[in-house]
């Protein structure tokens, strides 16, 4: 019995990591109808930030605030998460906005930008893009407006981004000479975080050994649900998030800034998954693939749990992530040992983590043929669009 | 359309070009660069499979490396097959221990039954997704989501089976015989390269006569407004799975072509990546005109090839950038933006506006030169 008391509860704990990575695609996904395929990255990005201010507490100064470092990485995490889906909402898909399809795509191509980042991002890279854009954003802004109303202007326009983009180019392979700018901050390698010593332990309970960090990310997804639903419910913003989310025309006409509505609730969905990155990192490894092992179980919980309520993505990211596990395990032929030789060999064939997941799909395609709107869809008739 | 059809000349270029490339390409190009040339035709043909579900009915799937793989792993299978000495099996099976060969790898020996695997099989499984999904009325977003769950489960199923399938090792077929005749030799290849033209060719015909009659209208009803067509009495879900069957079997013949021209089929065929850089193809050739869908897969490939042997770092840089670029700025496509007089109004930006009829800002509006499209997006 405490064997599948274990069990459930290392299913509990992965399920709670998708709810934390699910929930801000899911906030966005309700509120705008986009499916943010960087959201994976942007998970990475707060798990490389976790690896930073862990290096940063390691030595120096702040060593013997070590235990404490990961209460740093989780805020710092969701601020830098946060800011690069600001920056991607107001560069990109604000123009995207009721393209659904296109946005998913264009989020693909950051996706992919991010990724090669974080490969290869090393001193003399960051000085030429940061050179790049600078000179292609001061470039309208310092010359003549003459040159900004002529019929040519999207040349123009073209043109000087792309010698901007070029001068950094040039900028960065010079610097690049020099063996320590040259250096990639990250590289393509898997880098290991490593938790502090009271997240290492394990907390005995009446026979069932819980690890400290699985208990961690359960307490961390718990308050970061409680916090999103408070946000939601009581906070102003968070209200006309949910009016946006209900009738966007019409709040527009009650004078809801529905853009600014949009803007900050990509801001707090991408630091969600900054914090989920944080969490990631007490499981494994951070490495630049990390987002892709996550982003399409995470569009599972979206798809199985509808739109519109917080309930129905805590519900179907936990019982994915429980189903996963105990099925990838096999601990049910450790649980029920006496079980029909059938079964048996059903259960063996499909106790693998890849498996498992093949079975998991199954289960939900089946599901959608019952519940084509997820488990708890929108009350009331809606008119198809 | 009251554009006079086109000249003579305009009609039959294109096939006397196609025809000359197909016979004169095999001769002159080295081995290396008319492998590569056919393959990334082979590729055109997924992406017309592409178009036709996305272009004309609005379906973005991201799971078409599934039906690809399928119809690369049924010739695999046939060319593991094939020349073996009676009673032996496939080299990899002695290394899990297999002693006999899988159930459903006995037909595969069969190059008839391959013949119509390659083909018959992915667009059963398309048909079968398609119309559990498409029942549901699942559409959109939600609907891309499934394919690309679905996609990772083939993946992860084909990844994990080393005793049914060599896993992630996938199946050789360069050393491999047809007829006596090395599948990897030059003389093979150039073959293949011929036999890839002609259906590339063909699926170009298939996707023209599916688009241009009363199907075609069904499907671009469909993209353009689903719940008014299903008021007048129409049945989506019938055309949906039909057209996804079809995109489903173009993917398979394209994956048994690109299969046995790199040598190898793979799980990575499945990988999720892999099955997004198709969408793209089709979106940097042109949504809804087919021969853009084609050039995209060649033309990206291509590029691709080069920017891989000279700097293969700045490629996902520039892959990404084109995602963007192309759904920003070019929403047309190449293709789509020619039609839509993309160069005139260039050509009116630099000064130098072309001759018009009646007004330049009449003329030069895409919304009013639209019947020229095949369908605009």
């Amino acid at each position: 019995m405490d064997l599948l008391y274990e069990t459930l509860f290392n299913g509990l704990a992965i399920g709670s990591v998708l709810v934390l990575a699910a929930l801000g695609l899911a906030v966005v996904f309700g509120l705008m109808g986009v499916i943010n395929m960087a959201h994976g990255e942007l998970m990475m990005l707060g798990a490389y930030t976790t690896y930073v201010v862990q290096n940063l507490f390691k030595e120096g100064p702040l060593e013997a605030l070590f235990p404490i470092y990961i209460l740093v990485a989780i805020p710092l995490a969701f601020l830098v998460s946060g800011l690069a889906g600001l920056l991607l909402e107001k560069t990109v898909i604000r123009r995207l906005y009721g393209r659904p399809l296109e946005t998913l795509l264009a989020t693909w191509g950051v996706s992919l930008i991010l990724q090669q980042f974080v490969r290869s991002v090393s001193s003399a890279f960051m000085v030429g893009l940061l050179l790049a854009v600078a000179l292609g954003v001061l470039f309208p802004l310092f010359s003549p407006k003459g040159l900004w109303q002529q019929r040519w202007t999207p040349i123009l326009g073209v043109m000087s981004w792309l010698v901007a983009g070029l001068i950094g180019v040039a900028t960065a392979s010079a610097l690049g000479a020099n063996r320590a700018l040259d250096q990639p901050w990250f590289s393509a390698r898997n880098l290991e975080v490593s938790a502090p010593g009271w997240l290492r332990g394990a907390i005995d309970f009446g026979g069932v050994t819980m690890p400290t960090a699985r208990l961690f990310i359960i307490a961390l997804s718990l308050l970061a649900l409680l916090a999103v639903n408070w946000f939601l419910q009581k906070s102003v913003w968070g209200i006309r998030i949910r009016a946006v989310t209900q009738n966007r025309p019409m709040s527009d006409c009650l004078g809801i800034p529905t853009q600014t509505v949009d803007a900050l609730t990509f801001l707090v969905g991408s630091g969600l998954a900054g914090v989920a990155g944080v969490a990631v990192t007490l499981l494994g490894s951070v490495g630049p693939n990390l987002g892709g092992n996550y982003i399409v179980d995470c569009f599972m919980v979206v798809v199985l749990g509808g739109v519109g309520k917080l309930l129905g993505t805590v519900v179907a990211a936990l019982s994915i992530g429980v189903l996963s596990y105990v099925i990838g395990s096999g601990s049910l032929l450790l649980v029920w040992p006496g079980m029909p030789a059938g079964m048996n060999e059903l259960i063996t064939f499909f106790a693998t983590t890849s498996m498992a997941k093949v079975l998991v799909f199954i289960l939900i395609v089946v599901f959608l043929q019952f519940k084509p709107a997820g488990l708890f869809p929108p009350k009331g008739r809606l008119v198809e669009a | 359309m009251t554009a006079s059809s086109p000249s003579p000349l305009r009609r039959w270029l294109p096939w006397v070009l196609i025809v000359a490339a197909g016979l004169i390409l095999p001769i002159v190009l080295p081995p290396f660069r008319l492998n590569l040339l056919g393959r990334f035709l082979s590729l055109g043909i997924v992406a017309l499979g592409i178009d036709l579900i996305w272009g004309f009915t609005g379906m973005l799937s991201l799971g078409q490396g599934i039906f690809f793989a399928l119809g690369g792993y049924a010739i695999g299978m046939f060319l593991s097959l094939d020349n073996l000495e009676p009673g032996k099996l496939p080299e990899f099976f002695d290394l899990y221990g297999v002693k006999e060969l899988p159930g459903f790898w006995q037909p595969f020996a069969s190059p008839l039954f391959t013949f119509f695997a390659i083909w018959v099989i992915p667009a059963v499984v398309a048909g079968l997704l398609g119309f559990l999904v498409f029942r549901n009325r699942i559409k959109g977003v939600y609907f891309s989501i499934l394919t690309q769950a679905a996609l990772l489960v083939f993946f992860n199923f084909f990844n994990g089976q080393q005793k049914l399938i060599n896993g992630t090792n996938g199946l050789k077929t360069d050393t491999a015989r047809i007829f006596g005749e090395l599948v990897g030799s030059d003389l093979m290849q150039r073959y293949l390269f011929v036999i890839t033209v002609v259906l590339t060719v063909g699926a170009w015909l298939l996707c023209r006569w599916l688009t241009t009659g009363r199907f075609g209208d069904a499907l671009i009803a469909i993209r353009d407004d689903e719940p008014r067509m299903r008021f007048t009495g129409y049945n989506p879900t019938t055309y949906k799975t039909l057209v996804f069957a079809v995109a489903g079997g173009l993917a398979g013949v394209s994956g048994a072509l690109y299969t046995v021209q790199s040598g190898i089929i793979s799980p990575q065929f499945m990988a999720v990546p892999f099955s997004i850089e198709m969408v793209i193809w089709v979106a940097v050739g042109g949504r809804g005109t087919l021969i853009g869908a084609v050039l995209g897969a060649v033309v990206i490939n291509y590029a691709k090839s080069l920017v891989s042997e000279q700097l293969p770092e700045t490629w996902l840089f520039i892959q990404g950038g084109l995602f963007l670029l192309v759904v920003t700025a070019l929403p047309d496509g190449l293709v789509g933006w020619w039609r839509l007089g993309g160069p005139a109004k260039l050509q009116a930006m630099v000064g130098w506006p072309p001759r018009t009829a009646t007004y330049p800002s009449l003329d030069l509006d895409p919304a009013l030169r639209s019947e020229q499209g095949e369908g605009k997006p």
